[in-house]
């Protein structure tokens, strides 16, 4: 009896061996649900709602992709993932993408070999701290105590940004984002430092969102983005091309609401072809036709999908800022659909 | 004519190997043996040929690279431009302060709850059941978040020390109680011999150790007199002074001060700052672990027969007196051997520091440094490393004292 388990167990870890090589489009296509990583939990980026249904902003890159690949923008096995497991889980190929405020870094992309495949968020580090510590710059926090979210780039830039200023910290790390509310909301720490995003997530759960000043310093460039694996282009080409759907739907006017109309086609060839009713752009991605317009009708375009989970109209509140279009003054350019 | 032949000498044949009873044990450890090493064989090259796949490889080179991140608690120097190897370090030693004060600590309550648990009074003793099976039969994590969770909800932060009026005052103006620790002065050497200040503190213990040694030799030698002569002389005055005056000439020449804590800015400021992340994780590993020695010690001393305390009280002993002379150096060898393996507990369990921030080896390099550099594999390779050989050393030295108490039969 025990050989059998232990050559079933050797002939499992070989069958796993064997399908890491193997294409993710293929395994995604056969298993027929995406894995995608996420946060534990983040108001307005990932959070599971009431029904256990998983919402938010990142949650809808993965249905998008979703719906391209399968058709289906519920055919997602969402994986939660803290800042520690994230890169394990994507790496080992227990999820096929990361969509989990990850900011793009040279070391990431180059070094732990993944592929960044574009950025739906332009987002900085900020401060929260209380109102009536009487705080107003981030360079008045001499030898305060920091909260701060373990193994993030928010961690290094927090360690250089004191140390250009020449002033000191006490860091308190912390797991996960409800571990940080929980002691800065007890007054274990002045501050809570993390991407001005999550900040504003974090604020808009408060009892009491308006005792708490988001500091005007923002520390660091972090462009939050999904990520795939190297090696895999094919697949990694699926996930860019389904963010640059959604982004370039919000440029040329393509929205939930017209998109059975302009579906039938219009006479603007890169609607037509990015809709699927001109060329073979699915074709060449090994997707259907229709990939993109099954896609933007998920969630809808990109525009639709930030006022519907983190915009100003969301207990969240964040403005479209340098997340607006390029043609609105934002830093949002899809490469163009030819 | 006889031939007398002598018995026939058995050769050996192959056959015997799985027939006979004397080869066939080997046998089957030997096929277990080369199944073992053939499966981590194949499963050391599965590793390698995805590494390989995903363009990766293993690399020890990362420790040398600057860390990047800061550390609250440190024994050693440290700052955010030195190497993850010095943070690595930085985490082992706030691994091993844990660990010794979690096990001293431990070790203290363990004793006392286990000979208290068999008192005659029947509300201690209960008092100490109940202490030992609250806490056997929690895991040891939710001790952790427990305690740190209290601490952190019940003190008052330090803003509620400012003002004219606060809401919390420091305790005799020296101590204070904040939820992010306890602050208490810090004695400061202004003027250490040989430089440093560490080594100022270095000379300290020399000194204590040498008081160690100097008051146990005056204890021999009276026990000696006492064999003589049958009068014990009276040492206890020489011995306060053989630990005390050394020490304070010592303090007095390297000019001791206090560094009291006081609120300045957003913190207290000065004096040593007790994290309450290093009180919870130390608390709850010792109380909990310290229930676990509190039931070897209750079955080391019941392992002692009954007639030892009998026979010791018809001698005229009183019953503190029965525990200490006669009870408790008979059951230590009962109680050794388990102990060993809590020691060995409380230093593996100290890795559930993450839970409230402490940051030991598994927050430093099997936390922040796997992360910064995704050294997954190099990194829970060296945390392993790390753990086994503070475990063999804690077992080994704890041998050597097992071996030191153990009864001597001639």
């Amino acid at each position: 009896m025990k050989k059998t388990v232990i050559f079933g167990a050797l002939t499992a870890a070989g069958m796993a061996a064997g399908a890491a090589a193997a294409g993710t489009l293929d395994d995604v296509k056969a298993r027929g649900t995406l894995n995608c990583g996420v946060a534990t939990g983040l108001v307005g980026f990932a959070t599971p709602d009431a029904n256990g249904e998983w919402q938010g902003f990142d949650v809808a890159v993965c249905r998008a992709v979703a719906a391209a690949v399968l058709g289906d923008a519920t055919a997602v096995e969402f994986v939660p993932t803290t800042g520690k497991t994230r890169f394990t889980a994507l790496a080992s190929g227990e999820i096929d993408m990361l969509a989990r405020n990850t900011t793009w870094t040279f070391s990431r992309d180059v070094d732990l070999k993944f592929t960044f495949v574009g950025v739906n968020y332009y987002d900085g580090q900020g401060f929260m701290v209380p109102k009536d510590l009487g705080v107003s710059s981030a360079k008045d926090l001499d030898g305060a105590t920091v909260c701060i979210q373990t193994g993030t780039t928010t961690e290094l830039n927090l360690a250089d940004f004191f140390r250009v200023n020449g002033i000191s910290y006490d860091p308190v790390p912390i797991e996960t984002n409800a571990e940080a509310q929980q002691q800065y909301l007890a007054g274990a720490c002045d501050v809570y430092t993390t991407d001005a995003s999550g900040l504003a997530a974090t604020r808009a759960a408060f009892e009491a969102p308006n005792d708490h000043v988001l500091l005007p310093e923002i520390i660091s460039k972090e462009p939050l983005g999904p990520l795939v694996r190297h090696g895999d282009n094919e697949w990694g080409d699926v996930v860019r091309w389904t963010l640059n759907a959604l982004i370039s739907a919000e440029e040329l006017g393509i929205t939930s609401a017209n998109i059975a109309e302009m579906g039938a086609g219009t006479n603007n060839p890169e609607i037509n072809r990015i809709l699927g009713t001109e060329g073979t752009l699915g074709e060449m991605l090994g997707l259907d036709a229709d990939w993109a317009m099954k896609a933007i009708t998920a969630g809808g375009n990109y525009g639709e999908i930030f006022e519907k989970n983190i915009g100003e109209s969301t207990p969240i509140g964040l403005a479209r800022g340098l997340n607006a279009q390029w043609t609105d003054g934002g830093l949002l350019y899809s490469p163009p659909f030819r | 004519m006889t031939t007398m032949t002598d018995p026939p000498q058995e050769s050996f044949r192959l056959s015997m190997l799985l027939n006979d009873t004397r080869y066939r044990s080997y046998t089957f450890q030997f096929i277990a043996l080369l199944a073992l090493v053939a499966s981590i064989a194949y499963l050391m090259s599965n590793m390698f040929a995805n590494l390989r796949e995903q363009g990766l490889f293993l690399s020890w080179a990362f420790l040398g690279e600057p860390a990047g991140y800061d550390i609250n608690q440190r024994l050693i120097e440290y700052d955010s431009q030195m190497t993850h190897w010095r943070a690595t370090v930085v985490g082992v030693l706030n691994t091993l302060l844990v660990a010794f004060l979690a096990c001293v600590t431990a070790t203290v309550l363990g004793v006392i709850a286990g000979v208290l648990r068999l008192s005659n009074n029947w509300l201690v003793s209960k008092l100490m059941s109940a202490y030992v099976e609250a806490f056997r039969n929690v895991p040891v994590l939710i001790w952790i978040i427990i305690i740190f969770t209290v601490m952190t909800a019940v003190m008052p932060a330090p803003r509620a020390f400012r003002g004219d009026e606060p809401d919390a005052t420091m305790l005799l103006n020296l101590f204070a109680f904040t939820n992010r620790g306890i602050y208490i002065p810090a004695p400061v050497l202004s003027a250490p011999l040989m430089g440093s200040a560490a080594m100022g503190w270095l000379l300290i213990v020399v000194g204590l150790v040498g008081s160690f040694f100097g008051a146990r030799a005056l204890g021999t030698w009276a026990a000696a007199k006492q064999e003589a002569t049958g009068d014990r002389p009276k040492t206890w005055y020489i011995t306060l002074a053989i630990w005390f005056v050394p020490l304070i000439v010592l303090l007095t020449i390297m000019g001791l001060t206090w560094n009291i804590p006081e609120l300045k800015g957003f913190n207290f400021a000065g004096g040593l700052n007790i994290r309450g992340s290093l009180i919870a994780l130390w608390f709850a590993l010792a109380i909990y672990t310290g229930a676990f020695i509190a039931e070897n010690v209750r079955a080391g001393i019941q392992a002692i027969s009954k007639g030892q305390t009998e026979a010791a009280a018809s001698l005229g002993l009183r019953s503190g007196r029965i525990m200490n002379l006669v009870v408790l150096p008979q059951a230590l060898r009962v109680i050794i051997p388990p102990l060993i393996s809590q020691y060995l507990n409380i230093t593996k369990n100290s890795s559930l520091a993450i839970a409230v921030g402490y940051m030991d080896i598994t927050g430093t390099l099997g936390g922040i440094t796997l992360n910064q550099t995704g050294r997954a594999i190099e990194c829970v390779l060296l945390l392993m490393l790390f753990y086994l050989t503070i475990s063999l050393l804690i077992s080994a030295v704890m041998n050597v004292y097992n071996n030191s108490v153990k009864l001597k039969e001639r």
